[in-house]
């Protein structure tokens, strides 16, 4: 397998609830209820109230139309956060995202193929080189990519959406890549 | 109510310019930190007790060394388990490296494999193996996140974890490694006027 834009699976390594063992409160938590058939989901909700706020700030950082980043750029900095960090499954659900928003599929093509540093114009470049030095142990996002994202023309409202959008998948990418694998 | 930890870690003050902008996303602000609570004021220690949840904060913290963010949980790990603040602290000290790097598994991508690394707790008989085990599950996933695997988890199992443990650590240290970049990214755009 390598970085795809393809349908992925994903299998747990330990056992989820079965959907009918699931609880209400496992239920709440999962937001969207029809993730009762994921195990992935199933799995997280074993802990609720992390996964309700889990899921809550997730939708926030990436659903919240009110101004700010298009979606687009957003799954974006998903994508070369989750490239960088080596999640194939993650990367492969927010490429196809980031590629339908932007109409962009051979630039999305060339960051899965070719990875973080593969060209890219001046706005996507801005995005992808904070996204990858806000996903580094210890952090190294500095004047320099917060000056590239303004020169590329993003406020301070899409500068945020960027941050949220990397440090989020930072988040995801760990839970995912703990938990099981695609298959 | 407790205080709005990110606020205070990347130093937001009520009316600024940068509380005003986290009001925008008004959801993701609020269960940013419901995340917190519901991680280090959980509603049962049966399956991870608050010492081992600070102990863990505290580690996962140190590596990303950003002062304010390790002084808050080196804080609530003196609070919670002050007999392991030192042995954790030296801990922190041998295990700091610079990531991601990693194994790919997936044969089309060993060219971009980067060999780093695999951190073993020293201080098992300290810590205890069950901490031991999931200090080094942390830095797996703070560093080399690509090497998860199901033998990782199986040396959590096999040091006591239950699956619904290995679930809450597993959000514990990723909610944290997104906390501690939001606060960098916020206190980065705040200085830049």
């Amino acid at each position: 397998m390598k970085f795809t834009r393809d349908k992925l699976g994903w299998e747990p390594w330990l056992e989820p609830p079965a959907e009918d063992e699931l609880t209400e409160a496992h239920r709440d938590a999962l937001v969207d209820r029809a993730r009762a058939a994921s195990p992935y989901f199933r799995l997280l909700a074993l802990d609720p109230r992390v996964l309700h706020a889990r899921t809550t700030t997730d939708n926030d950082i990436f659903h919240n139309a009110d101004g700010g980043l298009p979606r687009a750029e957003r799954e974006l900095a998903a994508t070369a956060t989750s490239r960088h960090n080596g999640c194939v499954f993650c990367a492969s659900v927010h490429a196809r995202f980031a590629a339908h928003y932007s109409k962009r599929p051979d630039d999305v093509r060339r960051l899965l193929d070719d990875g973080v540093d593969a060209p890219q114009n001046e706005r996507w470049r801005a995005i992808i080189d904070a996204s990858v030095a806000l996903t580094a142990t210890p952090g190294a996002l500095g004047a320099d990519h917060l000056a590239a994202l303004r020169a590329a023309g993003l406020d301070d409202l899409e500068v945020s959406d960027v941050i949220h959008a990397a440090a989020f998948f930072n988040w995801a990418n760990r839970l995912m890549l703990s938990l099981g694998e695609p298959a | 109510m407790t205080a709005d930890v990110i606020d205070t870690l990347a130093a937001i003050r009520p009316g600024s310019r940068l509380d005003l902008l986290r009001d925008r996303r008004p959801d993701a602000r609020e269960h940013a930190q419901r995340a917190y609570d519901a991680l280090f004021a959980p509603d049962s220690e049966e399956e991870v007790t608050r010492a081992e949840r600070a102990a863990v904060a505290a580690f996962v913290a140190g590596l990303h060394q950003d002062p304010a963010v390790v002084r808050h949980y080196a804080d609530l790990l003196a609070e919670h388990a002050p007999d392991l603040a030192a042995t954790v602290e030296r801990e922190i000290e041998e295990a700091r490296t610079v990531g991601p790097y990693g194994v790919y598994d997936e044969p089309a991508l060993a060219q971009e494999s980067l060999i780093g690394p695999a951190y073993r707790a020293g201080r098992r008989a300290a810590l205890g193996e069950r901490l031991a085990a999931a200090l080094d599950h942390a830095h797996l996933l703070v560093f080399r996140p690509r090497e998860s695997s199901r033998d990782a988890l199986k040396t959590l199992v096999d040091a006591g974890w239950t699956t619904a443990g290995v679930v809450t650590i597993s959000q514990l240290v990723a909610f944290l490694t997104f906390q501690v970049r939001v606060v960098a990214g916020l206190r980065l755009l705040g200085a830049d006027r």
